[in-house]
């Protein structure tokens, strides 16, 4: 397996795309950093792109490595290696490669910019991880779509749908159904509707960071437990963590049953 | 003698006499050994002067013009048996005491210090602790409460009393007190021409600074932080907020400033900073917001309605959740050349004022105000785009509400 995480790592790092992902991060680094003057102020807009970006980026690129490696895979299998360990070196290469570039090229321009004396750090380095863990998450979708249809239009076709429900669509029909139902009590539902949605999550851990103040407006008593303690913080990550385990089992389940 | 020598001579006299006469020594093994003894056996204008010791007396009431002076801080110990010091005279001074132990009571307000009706009083360097009230001034006017500490335990509001307060009092300075855990740090209640100036005010229960139908009163130089509800001021007039802090003020009712009825005020230099509602106005007119820093809260101004004839000028909103809300389409406030930090407009004539006007009140907030459960959706993308939609064309939000002149660069 790891000679195959490897082969996928370098084999993108010799396409350029990896170099492309970690220009592109490095100069909108520099860019927030010399247009705004301010760690603090930097680190929200960078939220924005990473929750929206991060999982567009992710979701394209792993379709686009699973078709285009297509054969190559074929190839694969006919020797005498695990089918698990070929599907998991794959997804771990593009994956890790990513979210390399992600950590890096943010990380350069922030380091550069003090981040290190600024007290923006932890708010930094979370927003990191969760894009790291946004990566790990709709790469692995991605690698579920691509493996469910042999039709790549298809295939990406449904990646961007993917896309555009969970940072969009979905967000809209929360609003709508929260709104439906006022009436009710809604701490329960709208916390569980967060956990339900990886982009959602991810924000909810910023927010935590961020806007501690204005979430601690809302009345509820779940709410204020949820955010008012580390719980919120503990639960959100682990989930976190279900929702990146939870798409790679499906890989695993489903490499093992595909005719090729 | 010449007439030098003579004048100098008179105003020796002249000062013996005024000057409080005699000292009385208070000591466990001293010919006076309570402060009750103290202030019977005291003429006018005398001093009693405690020396180190623990004291058990409560109901002292210093009915003649005295100096209660501390040495190193003698403990005043009432038992938790009701009220420790009254006065009831004018020109009292109390300087450098301990007092614990204040009684607790349903039915009465048990106060370590309690000055009624009189004028001319001093307390200073007094520290207080297990209090019920701490320092309580009815009727009294021309006094001064100065450099205290009060550190309560309260937990409770129902059982618990107030710092500092002020009933029916004028033209009294509080200054440079220290209050903690006590119910509400500061109150005011019919008290006018007050200065409240650098206090510092934390954890208390429920508000840090509380006044009512309190007029003219200047407030300068305040750190009011961690409080249970922050800082509440109803029904006055002319009031004046100079360069306090409000700091940390979390929690669904809580807020940095509650204005509710408070006209033609001023609010000038004050930082808000990490509260749930930086200010929450309800029902307060004319007042001139100028200079003041809004940091990281959750709602930087909460605007209730009735609120006509406020200016906002020269603020800077810094990383808010929200700028501004409001519960209405109705709008007379002015807002005009403050900093906001999310403002996005551009500045192609380099006057440093942006071209392009900016709107505070966002529609998400809007929705909020309606259901609050939304606030999980706050910087979301589906959000940002229906709050660049109302922000193209507000239909939900005040039209007029807007900033005409924001600022492109911070204030200092």
């Amino acid at each position: 397996m790891l000679k195959i995480l490897k082969y996928s790592f370098y084999d993108l790092m010799r396409s350029r795309w990896s170099y492309v992902y970690f220009i592109f991060y490095l100069l909108l680094g520099f860019v927030l950093l010399f247009l705004n003057n301010d760690v603090s102020k930097a680190v929200i807009t960078l939220m924005n792109i990473i929750i929206v970006l991060v999982p567009l980026i992710a979701t394209i690129f792993g379709v686009m490595y699973y078709y285009n490696s297509k054969e190559f895979t074929e190839l694969l299998l006919a020797q005498p290696v695990k089918r698990t360990s070929i599907f998991l070196g794959q997804y771990l290469g593009v994956s890790g490669s990513l979210a390399m570039s992600l950590v890096l090229g943010l990380g350069i321009p922030f380091m550069l910019y003090g981040l290190l004396r600024s007290n923006a750090i932890w708010d930094f380095s979370l927003l990191l991880v969760t894009g790291a863990f946004l990566t790990f998450i709709f790469t692995a979708l991605a690698f579920n779509i691509a493996l469910s249809n042999e039709n790549k239009i298809k295939g990406f076709g449904y990646a961007v749908l993917l896309w555009l429900f969970l940072a969009v669509v979905y967000d809209g029909l929360f609003l709508i159904s929260l709104i439906v139902f006022e009436e009710y009590p809604l701490d329960n539902f709208s916390l569980i509707a967060t956990m339900l949605n990886p982009i959602d999550l991810s924000r909810t851990l910023i927010l935590l960071k961020l806007d501690i103040s204005a979430l601690l407006g809302y009345t509820g008593a779940i709410f204020k437990k949820f955010f008012g303690t580390q719980m919120g913080f503990l639960v959100s990550m682990a989930i976190l963590v279900v929702w990146t385990l939870l798409p790679i089992f499906r890989i695993v389940h489903k490499a093992k049953r595909k005719d090729f | 003698m010449d007439s030098r020598s003579k004048l100098i001579l008179l105003l020796f006299f002249a000062w013996s006499y005024i000057s409080y006469g005699s000292t009385l020594e208070i000591c466990s093994s001293c010919a006076i050994s309570s402060l009750k003894q103290g202030v019977a056996l005291a003429k006018d204008y005398d001093t009693l002067l405690i020396r180190k010791g623990t004291y058990r007396e409560f109901d002292i009431v210093v009915d003649k013009p005295l100096s209660l002076l501390g040495d190193d801080y003698p403990i005043i110990d009432g038992e938790d048996q009701g009220e420790i010091i009254t006065i009831t005279s004018d020109n009292v001074t109390v300087d450098g005491l301990f007092i614990i132990n204040v009684g607790t009571s349903y039915t009465e307000d048990f106060a370590a210090i309690r000055v009624v009706k009189s004028k001319n009083f001093l307390i200073q360097n007094v520290v207080l602790e297990k209090l019920f009230f701490g320092i309580y001034l009815e009727k009294s006017t021309y006094g001064k409460v100065y450099h205290n500490k009060i550190i309560g335990d309260a937990v409770e509001e129902f059982n618990s009393g107030n710092g500092i307060q002020l009933w029916y009092c004028n033209n009294i300075e509080v200054e440079q007190n220290i209050v903690q855990h006590v119910r509400d740090g500061i109150y005011l209640e019919f008290s006018d021409e007050i200065t409240i100036k650098n206090n510092i005010s934390t954890n208390n229960i429920r508000y840090g600074l509380h006044f009512m139908f309190s007029n003219d009163d200047l407030y300068e130089g305040n750190t009011f932080e961690n409080n249970g509800a922050g800082v509440a001021v109803m029904f006055s007039k002319k009031i004046r907020m100079y360069k306090n802090t409000f700091k940390k003020n979390w929690g669904s009712a809580s807020f940095g400033m509650l204005l509710k009825e408070i006209n033609d005020s001023e609010i000038i230099g004050n930082i808000f900073e990490e509260n749930t509602v930086g200010i929450s106005i309800e029902g307060s007119n004319r007042i001139k917001y100028m200079e003041n820093d809004f940091v990281n809260n959750g709602w930087a101004l909460k605007v209730r309605g009735a609120c006509y004839g406020n200016v906002f000028s020269a603020n800077n909103f810094l990383y808010n959740s929200f700028d501004v809300s409001y519960n209405s389409k109705l709008n007379d406030n002015q807002f005009n050349g403050n900093f906001w930090s999310n403002y996005t407009g551009y500045d192609l004539d380099k006057n440093g004022v942006g071209d392009v006007p900016y709107r505070p009140v966002k529609l998400f907030s809007y929705i909020v105000n309606r259901t609050p459960e939304t606030i999980i959706l706050l910087r979301s993308l589906f959000m940002d785009i229906i709050d660049f939609s109302e922000k193209v064309s507000p239909v939900f939000t005040p039209d007029n509400l807007r900033d005409n002149s924001p600022l492109m660069k911070k204030l200092p």
